[in-house]
């Protein structure tokens, strides 16, 4: 509302600034302070003598001589093998994007260019299964993981967080290839081409800002993901999210929290960088679905 | 799909109806010449073994699992309601059985953290609408941050400042003046915790839809009411909410469904004595050294139940749009 006519009263436009301010501070200040608190000794990012002492870091300051200390980093990434988790969750969202979004681009494609009325079912009932929590699918996997002795491996982590990707990066497909008008492969097929050279000679060149946004949020599915991976990945297999929460688990050591802190800080920084530089397609796909329903 | 999704959901119906075998008992005589004989009850591993491979999944108990205490617990239910003079005492009971527990937390959570999100996340998008352009990129970014980040790692970035060793939990100590304060220690106290997350976790994603709705106002109507004399509240109550309404309800239902599957804070916040939640509760069945499956299919399947429930309001609306189109 930019338009000069409607311009704010004085007040209304400061309570706006201010409240801006206020969820700003909300939304980035906890990162912020973790960051900063992730460079600290323990009894400086929990400080109970004295508050500022998380900022100047005068413990630290005490140990190890200067206010920074990588120490945390150190612990979370070497001692507590932290890198590890890093390469496999690398590994897990690699192929988890590369497959739901083949499986998606194929069954979206072909799901929004049928018109017979399974269709309908079958987006229903991927809503349905999008609806679930993924624990619930969890338990049902492990027994059968079980006793055919796949459990703990990355690839049947990788298929299950597929599957339970998959009802979302259809719908969202789904609803992607609707807008891209009929006419383009139909005129295609009028051409002499087959149903399957209209996809890859018409549909491809023009589908991917669809199929990036899509990747997007498989990737953070799967980055994000922590009751899957912790169920069904072995102690050597685990990935980031898993790893923090084990991290935590044994918080009683001395110091150990300070890993987590680390660990957390590590793990949020892709994110950081995503969000960043993938601003727009996140938003357009948090709105598509929106503006459909 | 079907098969990935489908095949589990019906594994976990099976496994909820079966209980594992118990072991095979026989009865062993052995005599010594002293003593005389000892009459011995010792499990027969091999017996064991077999009936175990011969049905892997368990005996069928049929709906034994789903009426014991763990999960719907009937006859405690009936009991307690025939035992108990009024109804709070009623409530008091019920919330020592564990399904009951986690369904309060919940619904709870559910149905106070969806509106306030909604709320927050409408003030923000027209806070921001109002802002300068250049502006609105950065505070964008910065709003997306809680949404994009890992539910289980921004919860525990909220738990360790609220740590009464934290800086909010300190600064709480100081407001309240008690330095044994914490919010650890009070159930009350930690589902206010927990529902501040989930609004600061979800806010963004509702603000974003909301936004984009800001975006296709129609500025016809404004102009036209502006016209006709509307104050800016009356433009914004008559034309700009009824014109966001969609979005409400989208962003609503969806904010249900994820919501009822709370999960992650809960291991976040370290709050399983105060607040548990279905999920938590087939977590925690499945992991540790004894996996109760059976209890966990239970518990699964009567999630999915609900699930349903609160899902039908779309399927039907869905179903209605789909007809109408036809």
């Amino acid at each position: 509302m930019a338009s000069g006519v409607n311009r704010q009263p004085f007040g209304l436009r400061l309570l706006t600034y201010g409240f801006i301010i206020v969820w700003l501070i909300a939304a980035a200040f906890p990162f912020l302070w973790t960051f900063w608190g992730s460079f600290k000794v323990e009894l400086d990012f929990f400080s109970i003598a004295d508050w500022t002492n998380a900022i100047f870091g005068r413990r630290t300051e005490m140990t190890y001589g200067t206010p920074f200390t990588m120490a945390g980093y150190e612990g979370a990434w070497i001692q507590g093998e932290f890198w590890r988790s890093v390469i496999n969750t690398g590994i897990v969202c690699f192929f988890v994007v590369c497959s739901s979004l083949t499986i998606g681009t194929l069954g979206g494609y072909a799901l929004s260019r049928s018109g017979y009325r399974y269709t309908f079912w079958l987006l229903i009932i991927a809503l349905i299964f999008r609806a679930m929590p993924p624990i619930t699918l969890v338990s049902g996997y492990m027994l059968p993981f079980f006793e055919w002795n796949v459990w703990g491996i990355l690839p049947t982590t990788i298929i299950v967080l597929v599957a339970i990707n998959q009802p979302f990066t259809l719908w969202m497909l789904h609803s992607f290839f609707q807008n891209i008008p009929k006419e383009l492969d139909e005129s295609a097929r009028v051409d002499g081409c087959t149903q399957f050279q209209a996809f890859r000679h018409v549909i491809v060149p023009v589908m991917w800002p669809g199929v990036i946004t899509t990747g997007l949020f498989s990737f953070l599915l799967a980055y994000n993901d922590f009751a899957v991976t912790s169920m069904l990945l072995s102690e050597e297999n685990r990935t980031m999210v898993p790893a923090i929460a084990a991290f935590l688990g044994s918080t009683y050591n001395e110091g150990q929290i300070m890993f987590a802190v680390a660990a957390v800080v590590s793990a949020t920084v892709p994110l950081f960088f995503l969000v960043m530089f993938f601003q727009r397609q996140i938003v357009a796909g948090l709105t598509q679905g929106a503006v459909k329903g | 799909m079907l098969l990935f999704i489908a095949a589990p959901i019906v594994s976990v119906v099976l496994q909820s109806l079966h209980t594992p075998h118990g072991a095979v008992l026989v009865e062993v005589e052995t005599c010594t010449p002293l003593s005389g004989c000892i009459l011995e009850t010792t499990i027969d591993q091999e017996a064991t073994r077999e009936l175990r491979e011969a049905e892997p999944l368990g005996q069928l108990v049929g709906l034994d699992i789903y009426l014991d205490r763990g999960h719907l617990a009937l006859a405690e239910v009936s009991e307690a309601w025939r035992k108990s003079d009024g109804l709070d005492e009623f409530w008091t009971s019920l919330r020592n059985l564990p399904f009951y527990r986690a369904m309060a937390f919940t619904l709870t959570f559910t149905f106070i953290v969806t509106p306030l999100m909604v709320i927050l996340g409408l003030v923000i998008a027209f806070s921001v609408n109002s802002l300068h352009r250049h502006l609105k990129g950065l505070v964008i970014f910065f709003s997306l941050l809680p949404f994009t980040v890992t539910p289980l790692i921004g919860s525990l970035i909220l738990f360790w400042m609220i740590d009464s060793r934290g800086i909010l939990g300190d600064a709480l100590v100081y407001l309240v003046g008690d330095p044994s304060f914490s919010l650890k220690a009070s159930t009350g106290l930690m589902w206010v915790s927990l529902v501040v997350y989930g609004v600061w976790h979800a806010a963004p994603f509702a603000f974003v839809v909301f936004y984009a709705g800001l975006q296709t106002l129609p500025m016809e109507q404004i102009e036209a009411a502006r016209i006709d004399g509307a104050t800016r509240w009356q433009q914004v109550r008559y034309v700009v909410v009824p014109h966001l309404m969609p979005l409400v309800t989208f962003v609503a239902l969806i904010q249900l469904m994820d919501n009822f599957r709370v999960f992650e804070p809960i291991v976040g916040f370290n709050a399983e004595a105060h607040a548990t939640s279905l999920s938590w509760i087939i977590f925690n069945d499945l992991g540790g050294e004894t996996r109760q499956f059976s209890a966990a299919a239970t518990s699964s399947v009567l999630t999915i139940i609900g699930v349903t429930i609160l899902l039908s309001p779309v399927l039907v609306r869905t179903w209605r749009d789909f007809r109408d189109k036809k």
